[in-house]
């Protein structure tokens, strides 16, 4: 009996009659990340880590039963030993390592290497089956050191300010909107947060973490108020009558997708920023190598070709597929 | 090159054409006059030519990026781009090089000559001296393909502005068959020519759609009413003993259509006429299908001159006896026109008829043999009306006829490339044969952003089985299929190829059993084939 089978409803542990990251509502969901793909509506119970627990009460309700555990620390079910590992993709992100009778697997959920300064960085695990994203498993994205596209996204701001124009950055409510705020230039000018970020903020800094203060776009702003000022919102603003509040802007996508021209130039935007909270290909490769494991499943992402790469290269792997999406394609 | 591919990420980074003009002034007003003149050789696909074959960059890219050519060849499917997926794939993050434009291209006019091995050398050394945006620029240049956004129209516009010199007479000194190697940019752009005057076009009159019903339009007799041709637009200029040949987009085209040229001899000198070229065999006016094997080209081989052979069906005239006469009223022209062509006759100068129409109904009669005769639908233009410049509601109008459409099924979908890279969005789409269903048509277009997300999720749930980048899903979405033509085709499993297939809606209203069958597409081509 494999340790892990892919079920129609999630990734299903028999032995301990429990559901990974589920599609569809079950008893019993362990939760790599709060992130909507993986944490779902619906299931009677849900374990997770305990920087993500309020995270995802307040996406799926406060009144859900949800148990939230450290990293690192152990819970056994009928003989199977579970315990979640910093992932480093958002904060309280893991992989969710399973052992049972010396045997081990890795749910890796959503990962990537570089350490961000918010999320708790990535550490590999020993294991036998490396359940594994390949998001951008191509040759072609590769991720420049961080620090370079904060520059970047700085000197834009200013130049944007010194034009007498707002900035507004479209990136996901949890996970890049954070990342972007504990990294960028705070002193160019004022930073305004659209409401699904200002809230998630709000969950975010409640649970002691220390994150920059925004303002919330609300009515009673005029125009004027943002000429110069940094805005973050979520993609599904952008191109929204939301947008019509604000003064001459320029608009940019923080998103490892930007890496492709093709996609940059879809988008429409001004600027696209290749920054990601997803592992490029250098980093899927010394994941894998880092777990030692013999063998290694993929869910989504560019399935077909990675799993092909990694066979090439005497790496045991399949393909197996789920309803995990990625990084959105906004 | 810094500067030029800061120039190119610049038109890269934007949609706004005005943002480009003046990405381009800057770029015209700061480079040096040889690197002024490569840019507008290169934006108008004058690059030096046949210096290396894509396969050898495909292999030596692969190799210094440690992969199997397989998993290049799949990146570029994926990417779209073979000079970003060559300029991607390489380790090197640094810019080492201060070369500009005009060395680099000097540097890949030499490798041309070069043994193999020598080439390779040669090129590792340049990718290695550039990061991925130089890599990319450096790349375009080898491969070509520098579909930056900038039409030839955009780039006189910004040679304008930087020069001051008029939009008209730079279009004018940029055609002909120049080599930036042969010429400076003095001698090309900043000389005063005598034929800067001779050539110069007027502007386009361009028709509205009508929306509303012909009879709204007041008397039948007030309108003069032609077919629709489909083919392309074009001004024929006949000055001082030469021919220029303008397109709609105002770009001189004279040199794509040789065929025209004996016309210089035939018409008066002073004349201009406004009409479409066609291509015309057996007598008959062919598809638009033919005609765009001629498009695009700066040379015109014989083989495409004995296939594709254009005349030009005129349908206005804007000068006669050197006199611009847009402002005398269309049945005036129109006599002008009949006179011309009456007088000066050649095989390739053909006339577009006026149809007669008693009453709207027998316009509307006339509009369903559009298809038969080879054209579009009708233009119904006001008798009394002058030739005006660009878009104008009210005097012009065209009349199309409604695309030919069918209600399909989506069995297949492939994920796009370039601006798709990451989305299920080439179709392929199948109709009733009994219980089973035959696939018959691809398609691309004609679906909103937002539509493409949405089928694009539905394909990842719904995917039955993959067939390397095809995936088979699940029969359940009905789209209808608007095409332009059909034609019987050995070719296809269904026996029928349409031409311009797209997406005309989502019809999320339709069960997948109310689909059309391949009985209904076979009496469509029994009809219209």
């Amino acid at each position: 009996m494999s340790l892990l089978k892919f079920t129609k409803k999630g990734i299903y542990c028999e032995q301990a009659k429990v559901y990974i990251d589920t599609w569809k509502p079950v008893d019993y969901a362990i939760i790599t990340h709060a992130h909507a793909d993986h944490s779902r509506n619906g299931n009677k119970h849900y374990l997770s880590t305990s920087l993500s627990k309020p995270i995802i009460q307040y996406r799926l309700g406060k009144d859900i039963s949800i148990e939230g555990i450290e990293y690192g620390e152990k819970r056994v079910i009928n003989g199977v030993q579970f315990s979640f590992h910093p992932a480093g993709h958002i904060i309280g992100s893991a992989q969710l390592r399973v052992e049972y009778k010396g045997e081990v697997w890795v749910v890796s959920g959503d990962y990537k290497l570089e350490n961000d300064g918010i999320s708790t960085p990535f550490e590999a695990i020993q294991c036998n089956v490396f359940i594994t994203e390949c998001t951008f498993g191509l040759p072609v994205f590769k991720w420049k050191e961080q620090q370079i596209i904060y520059n970047e996204i700085n000197d834009w701001w200013k130049k944007n300010k010194t034009e007498g124009k707002a900035t507004i950055i479209s990136a996901y409510s949890l996970g890049k909107a954070q990342r972007i705020l504990k990294n960028i230039d705070s002193s160019i000018g004022q930073i305004y947060t659209h409401g699904a970020i200002y809230n998630t903020n709000e969950v975010i800094q409640h649970m002691g973490i220390d994150l920059l203060e925004t303002t919330l776009v609300d009515d009673s702003q005029k125009k004027k108020d943002f000429e110069g000022a940094l805005i973050i919102a979520p993609p599904a603003a952008i191109g929204s009558s939301w947008e019509k509040r604000f003064p001459i802007h320029e608009t940019g996508i923080v998103s490892g997708w930007m890496a492709l021209r093709g996609a940059r130039r879809r988008s429409a935007v001004d600027r696209g920023f290749v920054l990601s909270d997803h592992a490029d290909w250098e980093g899927l490769n010394l994941a894998i190598k880092a777990t030692q494991c013999e063998k290694v499943i993929t869910t989504h992402g560019y399935t077909d070709i990675f799993t092909q790469w990694l066979n090439e290269q005497g790496i045991e792997a399949q393909v197996e597929s789920t309803e995990f999406e990625g990084e959105g394609n906004q | 090159m810094k500067d030029f591919i800061h120039l190119f990420t610049q038109l890269d980074q934007t949609t706004k054409t005005n943002t480009k003009v003046n990405a381009l002034v800057d770029y015209f007003n700061t480079a040096n006059d040889s690197d002024k003149l490569w840019c507008i050789a290169l934006l108008s696909h004058r690059r030096p030519k046949g210096v290396i074959k894509t396969a050898q960059l495909r292999n030596w890219a692969a190799e210094i990026a440690n992969i199997p050519l397989w998993l290049f060849e799949d990146t570029y499917h994926i990417v779209g781009d073979l000079a970003e997926t060559l300029a991607s794939v390489h380790p090197n993050t640094e810019h080492k090089s201060d070369k500009n434009l005009t060395e680099w291209i000097n540097f890949i006019i030499e490798i041309k000559a070069l043994e193999e091995e020598a080439k390779k050398e040669k090129i590792l050394w340049a990718w290695n001296q550039l990061d991925q945006s130089g890599r990319f620029a450096f790349n375009k240049l080898l491969t070509g393909g520098w579909r930056m956004g900038v039409s030839q129209k955009l780039m006189t516009k910004a040679l304008s502005k930087s020069t001051e010199i008029e939009e008209s007479t730079i279009a004018h000194r940029l055609m002909g068959d120049w080599k930036a190697e042969e010429t400076t940019f003095h001698d090309l752009i900043m000389e005063q020519k005598e034929e800067d005057l001779i050539s110069k076009p007027y502007p386009f009159y361009l028709a509205y759609a009508l929306e509303q019903e012909p009879s709204e339009l007041g008397e039948v007799d007030d309108w003069q009413i032609e077919r629709k041709w489909d083919g392309i637009r074009a001004q024929l200029i006949v000055r001082k003993d030469e021919i220029f040949i303008w397109s709609r987009g105002e770009e001189l085209v004279t040199h794509q259509f040789p065929e025209l040229e004996v016309l210089k001899d035939i018409l008066p000198n002073g004349t201009v006429l406004d009409g479409e070229i066609l291509v015309y065999k057996d007598d008959e006016i062919q598809n638009f299908n033919l005609l765009q094997s001629r498009l695009g080209r700066k040379t015109v081989s014989k083989n495409q001159l004995e296939n594709a052979p254009i005349i030009i069906k005129v349908y206005d005239c804007l000068e006669y006896n050197g006199k611009d006469i847009r402002e005398t009223p269309l049945n005036e022209r129109r006599t002008i026109l009949e006179d011309i062509y009456t007088n000066y006759t050649s095989e390739v100068l053909h006339l577009s008829e006026c149809l007669q129409a008693k009453n709207w109904e027998e316009v509307i009669e006339a509009r369903k043999e559009s298809r038969a005769t080879k054209s579009e639908g009708l233009m119904i233009k006001r008798k009394d009306s002058t030739y005006q410049i660009g878009r104008k509601k009210g005097d012009w109008w065209k009349w199309k006829i409604d695309p030919l459409s069918i209600d399909a099924i989506l069995i297949y979908a492939m994920q796009g490339h370039g601006r798709r890279a990451n989305l299920f969005t080439d179709y392929t789409f199948a109709v009733w044969k009994g219980e089973e269903l035959v696939p018959f048509t691809k398609a691309y277009s004609g679906l909103t952003d937002k539509e493409f997300k949405e089928i694009d999720s539905f394909v990842r749930k719904n995917t039955k089985e993959r067939f390397g980048p095809v995936r088979s899903v699940n029969a359940e979405l009905v789209f209808e299929i608007a095409f332009e033509g059909i034609a019987k085709s050995t070719r296809h499993k269904s026996g029928i190829s349409l031409r311009f297939p797209r997406m005309l809606r989502w019809r999320k209203d339709k069960p997948k059993e109310e689909a059309n069958s391949l009985e209904d597409l076979e009496k469509l081509l029994e009809q219209y084939g």
